[in-house]
């Protein structure tokens, strides 16, 4: 392939345009690589952009009052930083989406990979994406005007629900989150060899059995990715829990009840305009490496899991 | 001889249910995804109703819902979409190019820079608006609230999704024709420049798209980058505007939904059917190209 010759014996020897297009490949090579190291530098960048402040946060509080404190109160005086209760928030928020885009996504994955007819399938996909691109605020909006009021006031039985609910943003977040799940676990179910489906046909097994004892089991590497980074998109989400579930840190195990999370806590302190030198500006950056910490690990575990199945069936 | 045997109706009564219980769950599941969107879609419509009309765009966000519209809002968004889309589709495509046509696979900084790429897409998008904050909004490049911000903020919110979508588009581009340019003589970008690409357009075009009607729906991240605000004037038309403060579509719905003012949720339910409305504009933009150019080899 390269163009270079040694032996002077024949003029095989670059010639000017042939060196000129030599130039324009390693230019060209370069300035690929400068635009590839843009997402690295991103990715410096948001460590760096958290690291400092964080740093600072915690010279001013001690790690034990940020990690063991269950009183989060930062703009108050004085002022309180136990973070258990919008780390609680987000759980509770975070398990509820889980609890509906799990199965609810893995339905959908198992009605378009073994059940569907082509048909079926090239109308529902696109209107799938169609609900993967309606934006949260969207949803948000939903969940406050529609869901909260008209089912979780009406239907949730313990204690007295606000304009707030942990429950209808969770439910809300579990059907944004259920494309991102159904995609995922479609592509690991159709990767699936078909010579399996065949073989549990000729045992005499239902559609059903092949889709729980045959593709399930195959494909489970490739689900278990899509529920991880389904929750890593839960715990990260932000307008539905800052409009739906309400700004008040609430350590309750009753999802009726209002609560913030981490991403509200950040998304709400950081609407007013905050000086940088200050210790709730500061606690923003503090919140938001705990949030990049957790979203990191899980996202880096998915990751794993999808390359180790990859390689299972190439 | 034996009796012919009727495989019929073998498969017992207990597991038929049991088939049709999960036909039914899976039928379920469906229908919850598909149920909430149409009747989020519908409600939405319901309660814009009132004031879906050109006194939309007419006025500007105010506090006075009888005197609230969204004008600098839709042209915030356009500006921030716009600049989002011309700052992230050259950084991303040449990624794409770069993974798949130039890096060595086993090289350690490769397999560094695809997962990178793959944490990057799933980080939350408010993160980005922490990164915004500190290194573009104040810090080093101190911008301020403004468009340019905005936009380079959020072109950092979808580059991933533009690197992903274009090597797939890169990727269906059979070897055989790069093979055969190689074989003639091309040098590895004259392949790239007038094969590679030409045949990956429709691909790149498509994805890019949908990836940047992404930052028309995307608000976390604008939150803590003064996008919250009354803005009463559209940005100058020209260069001036990278500077100008600026309010988008959906933190204009976010803004009308925190009042507790019911008059102010009509407002926000109008606002989301006008960003719907552009969103299906570009996605139906997307799925045209795909329709109309999209090659198989």
């Amino acid at each position: 392939m390269a163009p270079a010759a040694t032996t002077p014996v024949v003029t095989l020897r670059p010639t000017g345009a042939v060196r000129r297009r030599q130039r324009v490949e390693q230019v060209v090579k370069a300035g690929l690589l400068g635009t590839a190291s843009v997402s690295v530098l991103t990715t410096v960048l948001i460590v760096f952009s958290l690291l400092q402040p964080t740093v600072e946060f915690f010279r001013e509080v001690s790690v034990g009052a940020f990690f063991g404190g269950t009183d989060w109160a930062p703009n108050f005086q004085p002022a309180s930083f136990g973070v258990w209760p919008i780390v609680g928030g987000t759980l509770v928020v975070t398990g509820i989406a889980v609890l509906v885009a799990v199965p609810c996504g893995l339905g959908v994955a198992f009605y378009l990979s073994e059940y569907a007819r082509p048909r079926v399938r090239r109308v529902l996909k696109p209107v799938l994406e169609l609900l993967a691109g309606i934006p949260t605020v969207v949803f948000g909006f939903f969940a406050l005007t529609f869901v909260n009021p008209k089912l979780v006031d009406r239907f949730w039985p313990i204690g007295d629900v606000s304009t707030f609910s942990a429950l209808g943003a969770g439910l809300v977040m579990g059907v944004m989150i259920v494309p991102i799940m159904t995609s995922l676990s479609e592509d690991a179910m159709s990767a699936v060899p078909e010579s399996l489906r065949q073989a549990g046909v000729a045992l005499g097994a239902t559609r059903r059995e092949v889709s729980t004892k045959v593709v399930f089991p195959a494909a489970l590497s490739g689900i278990v990715a899509a529920t991880v980074l389904a929750v890593s998109r839960a715990i990260g989400e932000t307008m539905i829990a800052l409009l739906a579930a309400g700004n008040r840190p609430n350590l309750s195990a009753n999802p009726g009840e209002d609560m913030q999370t981490m991403t509200a806590y950040i998304g709400s302190t950081a609407l007013g305009d905050i000086a940088t030198q200050t210790i709730q500006y500061k606690t923003i950056f503090a919140v938001g490496a705990l949030l990049f910490a957790v979203t990191f690990v899980l996202n880096i575990a998915s990751a794993r899991v999808v390359r180790r199945f990859r390689q299972a069936y190439e | 001889m034996t009796a012919p045997v009727s495989l019929v109706g073998t498969v017992g009564i207990g597991r038929r249910i049991r088939d049709a219980a999960f036909r039914g769950l899976l039928y379920a599941a469906v229908g919850v995804a598909l149920g909430t969107l149409l009747v989020l879609l519908v409600d939405t419509v319901n309660q814009g109703r009132p004031k879906i009309g050109m006194d939309l765009y007419r006025n500007f966000p105010s506090a006075r819902p009888a005197r609230a519209g969204i004008q600098s809002a839709i042209y915030g968004s356009l500006w921030v979409v716009g600049l989002t889309a011309v700052m992230s589709l050259p950084l991303g495509v040449g990624t794409a190019v770069y993974l798949e046509e130039y890096a060595r696979r086993d090289r350690w900084y490769t397999r560094l820079i695809e997962l990178n790429i793959q944490n990057l897409a799933a980080v939350p998008s408010i993160v980005y608006g922490i990164l915004g904050l500190a290194f573009i909004a104040r810090g080093p490049l101190g911008w301020g609230p403004t468009i340019r911000t905005a936009s380079l903020t959020l072109t950092l919110v979808v580059l991933p999704t533009v690197i992903i979508s274009s090597r797939e588009a890169l990727r269906a581009v059979p070897p055989s024709l790069r093979q055969g340019a190689v074989a003639l003589g091309a040098t590895t970008w004259q392949t790239v420049w007038r094969q590679v690409l030409p045949g990956a357009a429709p691909g790149i075009s498509t994805g890019s798209i949908l990836a940047v009607s992404r930052a028309l729906g995307e608000s976390a991240p604008l939150l803590l980058l003064g996008g919250l605000a009354f803005i009463s004037f559209n940005p100058p038309a020209g260069p001036a505007a990278l500077e100008s403060p600026y309010t988008v579509l959906p933190i204009q719905v976010f803004q009308y939904a925190t009042d507790a003012r019911q008059e102010f949720h009509v407002i926000a339910a109008a606002t989301i059917v006008v960003l719907l409305a552009m969103l299906l504009l570009l996605n139906g933009a997307a799925i045209a190209i795909r329709n109309r150019y999209q090659r198989k080899w």
